[in-house]
């Protein structure tokens, strides 16, 4: 790795962190499409900037992209609120006319000033480590120390205003309420989403600007709820998105900033595929593992109930399927794994029976089952004959603390609609069951 | 173990003795969720006899799910429902219905009529235009609701009261003969639900079945024939005479089941993490 | 003097931005605007990947590719918004950006092959009326009347399923097949419009005519007729002023002239226009005390 890789990849870190930060407000705030909106429409700005300072860099253009900022967000307003046009149309009207017109004043000034609309959409990222200024005996690359400067700005602002800034986005008018003034934040948010857009724009251009605004905040919102850490995680994909990004890019010799919109985006499909909580795989191993939870509570309930009408009971699976009505294609591993936790044992090899653990385990579903029945005939009046269904599928979700809630409140009572006996707690109440 | 309370079988009894006919509408414990949590749990109720039936419960209860999972709107978690002793999709001609009136877009660009046109798509079928017949119907049913000359006005330049009846007329011009109407006398003023009350009860007399989610507890007794008192269960279903009463009422209003609450969590907690 | 091309430019953007309006719509009236801006960026990287494997360029097979990945990416948007916790305005930043940016590095790929240059790929991004030729014109009228077809048969079922979809359920219209079909159009129309005005601005083509006409109408069936006769005229004009102006970007000035004309109408349109709600809110103020109650809303 040499200097400019080095530089190259600073920048895109300095960048990538910047945007991921602001656009965790953004995405909470959903005005994620107005970050969008904004790094389109602040192309009139530059144009008229670079027309009447002749520069390409300074103060000028900063101030241009502010003022743009603030005046896309009130245009949008505007034609939301004033003309009865649906937000998401204002959006796209206010950014695509403003686009429009900043293509055309740089056509026609493309003259004067070295700015092609290209460079605008996908940057020069490649380029940007040679144009360098000395500071001390180093040659830093300008658009190093503007985005230094941006981001530099970025962490004041929301180390400042972190109360502010997270009241105003989870609740506007809670904020205003508490005399914080949630229009004023807003505003404020937008002029820093111009700033680093205008910053960023001449190394990555302003997809790669709305890749990073929305996607790293979108996968940190997937992992955890709480703000300090969706910033922190948001920066965390930034970053990597600036290492990966470039490696890919060297790899296959094409376009940086398209990369890294490439390697952010399958990040975001990662968050989504495996986040802890969220993600799917996630999702779909929980359910799973719900469906043999209830499954063996099924065969333990199931031994359990035969216990109760015919004293000791001993089955082998083919049997189990056939009288349970458990023919399912992993009955098996289910029985198995009751086994392995010690709730059944092998009298034959092949005939199973409950254990004592199996049966305080069974004793709790059932427990659970009687309950239930006796708590729906009692307050939801259904007939006695539509109790078993219902209980059939909530024996599997009444924990312990719920079983002697609804106990309880039915007064302790011994028989459920049907005139079996509820079990009673296992020991350590050690009350002799009926 | 029967509680002391008419129960909905109990109350049906005698006249499931009298006829065999097909019931209006079955709901067999149908238990809905949003995001694994149940809201509505259980709810089992057999309309035999055409009649005019109050939804009456608290804000969360559950009247409109129950609404929407009745018309397969929303998924039911366990349970099912028949109509005419059928599937939703088999009767959808027969059935009516009026959303919230939040629901729709009135800045929308279509005038009063084209939406009560919308009430005779069903039977039109695929591609064909609604003709003379179905606007002289539509306009029919406008008369009904008294909006005959707002007929050409954009939606959106109507009053609150207003769109509530052009939904109404809407649901008119569907010609069912079960209707499920949510809140449609939400934010009238009092002719207007006068007006739409007498239309109901035009409705009962031709025979028809109406189901309304009705919000206010003071007109309950002089609307309706028949009470659904709901609060994430079906508190009581029966003759308003007899389910309308101050201890049902309590038990409906009085605070959520808290059991009903920990099981829903437990639930949700449980699919989350099993 | 107009000569054969510039007649062809002018009928291909004319047909093109009518039938932009027509379909835009249903996509503004459903709350789908940006929808058409998410397909126009997802499309690059399919007519990219087109290119590379044919290795030519060849207009259908392109925009055959375009159509397949803006799918791809309307599927992404409703698969976020239906499995997880995004919200719909993310979904449509996340699905824009990142298949735009994939389809950069797919262009530059392509630009590093020996005939890269010949591909054109920068004209899909920013458009480019003037390489318009007769059969592109062929090509737009057979959608625009394909599209217009299949709009008036099932003239009755869109519009119920625009409006209220929930009714069109409990009626028995397949409401999810008819939204897709109306997404299905959407991508057609800006997948064919994308070598005209180009990726970013097609969705101003979706959304200004719809907006601006319905400030002029509060029917169903004038808005649409009249979003197409908009959408033309702005076509013909944008066009025609690009041509006789120099260094004037004909996609952009399209744009232009529309957003104007947006804000002309926005300003004196009778009833919803500026003017006139400013003037009914003040006559409302002096009459106050004098008005009954329940006048106006």
């Amino acid at each position: 790795m040499n200097v400019h890789d080095a530089w190259t990849i600073l920048i895109a870190c300095a960048c990538n962190l910047a945007c991921g930060l602001l656009g965790c407000f953004l995405l909470l705030r959903r005005m994620s499409l107005i970050g969008d909106a904004i790094s389109h429409a602040v192309l009139p700005g530059l144009a008229v900037a670079f027309l009447l300072s002749g520069q390409r860099h300074g103060w000028p253009i900063f101030a241009a992209a502010v003022a743009m900022s603030l005046i896309t967000t009130m245009l949008i307003q505007w034609v939301h609120r004033g003309a009865k046009v649906p937000e998401d149309a204002s959006i796209g009207i206010v950014f695509s006319a403003l686009f429009a017109l900043g293509v055309i004043l740089i056509t026609r000034i493309a003259a004067q000033v070295d700015l092609d609309p290209q460079c605008v959409l996908y940057g020069v990222l490649e380029v940007a480590s040679l144009d360098t200024v000395p500071i001390g005996s180093w040659e830093v690359p300008r658009v190093m120390l503007t985005l230094a400067a941006a981001l530099g700005i970025t962490l004041l602002f929301i180390l400042l205003l972190w109360k502010e800034l997270k009241i105003t986005s989870f609740d506007p008018a809670l904020a205003t309420a508490l005399g914080i003034p949630a229009g004023l934040m807003q505003y404020l948010l937008m002029a820093m989403v111009g700033t680093v857009t205008v910053a960023s724009f001449e190394a990555v251009g302003s997809i790669l600007v709305i890749a990073m605004l929305i996607v790293p905040a979108a996968a940190a919102h997937l992992l955890t709820d709480r703000l300090p850490m969706m910033l922190i995680l948001a920066g965390a994909v930034g970053v990597s998105t600036a290492v990966l990004g470039y490696a890919g890019a060297v790899w296959l010799n094409t376009s940086t900033a398209g990369m890294m919109a490439v390697v952010v985006g399958m990040q975001l499909a990662l968050a989504v595929a495996f986040s802890p909580q969220q993600g799917i795989a996630a999702k779909w191993w929980r359910r799973r593992r719900l469906a043999q939870r209830i499954a063996e509570e099924d065969v333990l309930g199931w031994f359990y109930r035969q216990e109760e009408k015919t004293g000791a009971v001993e089955r082998s699976m083919e049997e189990i399927a056939k009288e349970a009505a458990l023919a399912r294609a992993d009955l098996g591993s289910i029985l198995k794994r009751l086994k392995k936790a010690g709730h059944l044992e092998a009298m034959a090899p092949d005939r199973m029976s409950l254990s004592n653990q199996g049966r305080q385990a069974a004793l709790s579903v059932i427990r659970a089952h009687r309950l239930w029945e006796s708590f729906l005939g009692e307050h939801l009046h259904l007939p006695a004959d539509h109790l078993h269904a219902p209980a059939e599928r909530m024996e599997h979700y009444v924990g312990p603390k719920l079983q002697q809630a609804i106990a309880h409140q039915l007064a302790n009572q011994q028989l459920d609609p049907q005139g079996k006996p509820i079990p009673g707690l296992p020991p350590p109440s050690a009350e002799p069951g009926p | 173990m029967n509680s002391p309370l008419i129960s909905a079988k109990a109350a049906e009894e005698p006249s499931v003795s009298s006829s065999t006919a097909v019931p209006i509408l079955d709901i067999h414990d149908l238990t809905v969720a949003y995001h694994n949590k149940p809201v509505l749990w259980d709810v089992d109720a057999t309309i035999q006899e055409p009649s005019l039936i109050g939804i009456v419960g608290p804000n969360g209860a559950g009247k409109s799910t129950l609404i929407k999972a009745v018309l397969g709107l929303l998924p039911i978690t366990s349970g099912s429902v028949a109509l005419f002793g059928q599937s939703i999709k088999q009767v959808r001609g027969r059935i009516g219905y009026v959303p919230q009136r939040e629901s729709v877009d009135w800045d929308f660009p279509v005038n009063v009529r084209d939406v009560v046109l919308m009430g005779t798509y069903g039977q039109l079928g695929w591609f064909r235009r609604p003709g003379r017949a179905e606007k002289e119907w539509a306009m029919h049913c406008l008369e009904k609701v008294g909006l005959a000359e707002m007929a050409k006005q954009q939606i959106g330049q109507l009053s609150g009261g207003q769109q509530q009846r052009t939904f109404l007329a809407r649901a008119l011009a569907q010609r069912a003969d079960l209707y499920f109407m949510d809140e449609p006398m939400a934010g009238v003023d009092a002719a207007t639900e006068a007006t739409i009350f007498h239309l109901l009860q035009e409705l009962r007399d031709q025979g028809k079945t109406v189901l309304v989610v009705h919000h206010d507890l003071r007109t309950v007794p002089l609307y309706f024939d028949q009470v659904m008192l709901l609060n994430m269960r079906l508190v009581a279903y029966g003759p308003t005479a007899t389910t309308f009463t101050p201890d049902l009422l309590y038990k409906t209003y009085g605070g959520r089941l808290a059991i009903l609450d920990l099981a829903a969590e437990a639930v949700q907690a449980r699919e989350r993490s099993a | 003097m107009m000569t054969y091309n510039t007649a062809i430019v002018l009928m291909g953007t004319a047909m093109l931005s009518a039938l932009a309006g027509l379909v835009g719509c249903f996509a503004v009236l459903r709350r789908h605007a940006l929808m058409g801006d998410a397909l126009a960026h997802a499309a690059l990287p399919g007519l990219c990947l087109a290119y590379l494997l044919l290795g030519e360029r060849s207009l259908p097979a392109m925009l055959l590719g375009a159509l397949l990945s803006g799918w791809l990416g309307v599927l992404c948007v409703q698969g976020l918004c239906a499995g997880t916790r995004i919200k719909q305005d993310a979904a449509v930043g996340i699905v824009l950006s990142v298949f735009f940016g994939a389809g950069i590095v797919l262009s530059q790929m392509i630009q590093q092959t020996p005939s890269g240059g010949k591909a054109g790929l920068d004209s899909f991004i920013f458009g480019k009326t003037a390489g318009m030729i007769a059969l592109d014109v062929y090509l737009i009228a057979g959608i625009a009347f394909a599209a217009l077809l299949l709009l008036l048969l099932g003239y009755k079922e869109f519009k119920l399923v625009t409006f209220d979809p929930d009714f069109a359920r409990i009626q028995g219209w397949p409401a999810g097949a008819l939204d897709l079909t109306l997404k299905a159009l959407l991508g057609l129309t800006v997948v064919i419009g994308l070598p005209t005005v180009g990726v970013v601005m097609i969705a101003a083509l979706l959304i200004l005519p719809c907006v601006t006409m319905r400030f002029w109408t509060d029917q169903f069936r004038s808005l649409l007729i009249g979003s197409a006769l908009f959408g033309s005229s702005m076509g013909l004009l944008g066009t025609w002023i690009s041509s006789t102006v120099e260094k004037m970007p004909t996609g952009p000035c399209i744009i232009l002239v529309g957003t104007l004309l947006f804000l002309a109408s926005a300003l004196v349109a009778p009833r919803r226009g500026w003017l006139a709600r400013w003037r009914m809110a003040n006559q409302a103020r002096l009459h106050t005390s004098l008005a009954p109650p329940g006048g106006v809303p």
